[in-house]
């Protein structure tokens, strides 16, 4: 006999669409894949640590193996170096997936306008989320959060996600 | 003119530096870099210029070291042999400048990627050019002559694993690449690579005035972002030749050790984590988090500052900061408390911590380790105490040492060295003094804005610092001081104008990380993992 909702439901069923169940599970539960490089990790630490926690939005369970996230969060600069690394990992995540491009080095390069620096993680991997400030303050990051749960409501399990996506890694 | 100590013939490079490492005690090699001194306005003898920074056993003094390069052959003497430090100080140098140093053993790019072409310090690279990679290497090429070194036949090697740890490994940071040759859970050989997060700070500065600088010496070692400001601040400072404020020194020390406690608290926290001890982690994360909204009420900013300005500081100190930093800091001593409590007598930490990459006094000042990690190894070396600034010497306060150089010693070091920072800052605080914070110089600090919109002077002055920066009289400098990490220090060549001419920056962990391989060979994998979240590798630090 549980404690919540549903003692009061007994053995009843509820009725619903199947996307609109498994959406709301999925949404609830995004297991992120922290690609922490630089001081937007180190934010990152933040939002997970006590005072944000990102587990009110059930997505505590940081990964560092991409089999097991479905939510990419990039935190921190990418250069020319780190993108095939990076690339392989986003190749090796399992559908469905999603992407937040955290701080200004990961969407744009930042101020590090130079010969090392990939401007903006765009041209390796789609993103669905950027999030401005350098770096952002764990609010910005944990409304990324909110907007790619908004965003995985939306979703079908009958119809794949549409990717025309090429980068420059792209053979 | 600001010079460098000594200029030697590169003929002499060798048999200099190891009169002065056996005859006149110069133990620690700092740095070594190059200048291209191709658009400079003076005539030089050559186009390079290497340069080789070195400090005594007593740690009192440093000397830099000159020697033009021959342009035709571009090569000069290793001196891998004197000091193991060299070994990356000269890749670095061959990479960035493309200078070769003859007898090094494995002269290869550090910094930037395999296929990289050129080199991008060179003043006739441009800045914007990148280029792209398309695979990282498998690092065969270092591993099996370091492995036949070892004594390793081909045949032995058939039962070796190679395994690749990092750059994306939850131990490693995102930017650490070790891989390593294991006969069962013992490394038996470690290729350490770097560069996945080399940013181009040394470059970028080439194009910014100084003031600009400050912004990116954030990015450095970010967790403690107010001590590398203070750093570059502290050499441009030097090479004006101005004396800040008395109230400015001061809260440059406040501000700088309450950097070093959350700096100590990241390294602590996620070294803990590294040990299955989770929940350190939030007893010690949440005073650093009190720690940022007080630094973000004072600069701004939580984590990347930028609050010192060259001749003083951004803000003056607002109202209700004591009370704040008290609050700050009783938490800071309870979580010290609360976290000692939970690992003081525990049996798991303790043995997976002590006799763990132990690192010997001797080899580390060879490899140019300092800060916490040289000091747990038992030797006394601190800027704040054996060069000090800022008026150090007038605090009450203890150099933290350990006795046997494990990660032991190390996490306890640094949280003994928390406690002594709390030290200072309640000494600074009562101490500090009225007075203006800024210096009152028309070619270094901004005018008054009543100034600005009120008379023409102002206007023009504030006109000609923001578009041309402050002029640095031309010279060559090397600035320290001492960082979270150890010895920070930044060699700034000017040529007169408002854009540094060139930037070396000294970063303490590029030097730990050189030697992170050889500390770790003959140990298990697992204890390598502890080694590295204990020694505190900044990855924006040592790749910049």
């Amino acid at each position: 006999m549980g404690l919540g909702a549903e003692a009061n439901l007994g053995d009843s069923i509820i009725t619903t669409k199947l996307d609109e169940a498994i959406n709301w599970a999925r949404s609830y539960s995004m297991w992120p894949m922290a690609f922490g490089t630089a001081c937007c990790g180190i934010e990152f630490m933040s939002v997970a640590a006590a005072k944000y926690d990102i587990s009110r939005f059930g997505a505590e369970v940081v990964r560092f193996s991409p089999r097991q996230a479905d939510l990419l969060i990039v935190a921190g600069t990418i250069t020319y170096k780190q993108a095939p690394v990076l690339k392989k990992i986003w190749d090796q995540m399992c559908e469905p997936k999603w992407v937040i491009s955290m701080g200004a080095c990961a969407c744009s390069g930042g101020f590090y306008d130079n010969y090392t620096t990939l401007q903006g993680i765009d041209e390796v991997i789609p993103v669905d989320e950027y999030i401005s400030g350098c770096p952002p303050r764990p609010e910005a990051v944990l409304d990324a959060i909110m907007n790619i749960q908004k965003k995985s409501y939306n979703e079908s399990i009958i119809k794949d996600r549409e990717r025309n996506f090429k980068g420059i890694l792209d053979a | 003119m600001l010079k460098t100590d000594m200029l030697i013939d590169a003929k002499d490079i060798k048999s200099t530096i190891s009169r002065l490492k056996n005859e006149e005690d110069f133990t620690l090699l700092l740095d070594i870099t190059a200048v291209d001194y191709m658009e400079y306005p003076d005539v030089t003898p050559s186009r390079f210029a290497v340069i080789y920074i070195l400090r005594t056993s007593n740690f009192k003094k440093q000397i830099s070291i000159k020697a033009y390069v021959d342009d035709n052959t571009l090569e000069v003497d290793s001196i891998t042999d004197l000091y193991f430090a060299a070994d990356w100080g000269e890749r670095e140098t061959f990479d960035q400048y493309g200078i070769r140093f003859k007898g090094h053993p494995n002269l290869k790019r550090v910094l930037n990627h395999h296929q990289f072409v050129g080199h991008p310090l060179r003043k006739d690279y441009p800045v914007t050019k990148g280029q792209i990679c398309t695979e990282t290497e498998d690092l065969m090429d270092e591993m099996i002559p370091l492995l036949k070194r070892k004594g390793y036949t081909e045949a032995d090697m058939e039962d070796l694993m190679m395994l690749n740890v990092g750059p994306s490994h939850p131990a490693s940071h995102g930017t650490i690449r070790n891989f390593v040759a294991m006969e069962g859970e013992t490394i038996t050989a470690c290729v350490t690579e770097v560069g996945y997060l080399h940013r181009g700070f040394e470059k970028s500065c080439e194009t910014h005035t100084y003031s600009q600088i400050i912004p990116y010496t954030d990015r450095l070692n970010y967790c403690s972002a107010i001590l590398n400001n203070i750093g570059y601040s502290k050499a441009v400072e030097d090479m004006l030749g101005i004396d800040i404020t008395p109230r400015a020194k001061m809260i440059r020390v406040i501000i700088g050790e309450l950097s070093r406690i959350t700096d100590h608290i990241v390294c602590n926290a996620a070294n803990m984590v590294d040990l299955g001890g989770l929940t350190n982690f939030w007893y010690i994360f949440a005073p650093r988090d009190k720690a940022y909204d007080l630094l973000s009420k004072l600069t701004g900013a939580r984590l990347t500052n930028s609050y010192t300005r060259i001749g003083g500081l951004e803000f003056d100190l607002y109202d209700g900061f004591a009370e704040d930093l008290d609050a700050v800091i009783k938490d800071v001593e309870k979580a010290i408390e609360d976290s000692l409590s939970l690992i003081e007598h525990n049996r798991i930490f303790h043995d997976r911590t002590q006799d763990v990459g132990v690192i010997k006094q001797d080899f580390a000042i060879s490899a140019g380790i300092t800060g916490p990690n040289l000091r747990a190894t038992g030797v006394a070396f601190d800027l704040r105490k054996d060069a000090p600034y800022y008026g150090y010497e007038n605090f009450d306060f203890d150099v933290v040492v350990g006795s046997h150089g494990d990660v032991y010693d190390r996490i306890m070091v640094k949280f003994e060295e928390m406690r002594q920072s709390i030290r200072i800052i309640r000494q600074a605080m009562k101490e500090l003094p009225d007075g203006p914070l800024n210096v009152d110089h028309q070619g270094i600090f901004l005018p008054a804005k009543k100034d600005v919109y009120g008379n023409i002077e102002g206007l023009m002055n504030q006109f000609k610092l923001t578009f041309e920066g402050i002029k640095v009289p031309k010279g060559e400098y090397y600035g320290y001081t001492e960082g979270a990490n150890g010895e920070l220090g930044f060699y700034i060549v000017s040529d007169g104008s408002g854009t540094p001419y060139k930037v070396k920056c000294r970063p303490p962990c590029f030097y730990s990380l050189g030697a992170y391989a050889r500390i770790v060979e003959g140990n298990m994998l697992a204890d390598a993992v502890v080694t590295m979240a204990s020694m505190n590798f900044i990855a924006g630090e040592f790749d910049r």
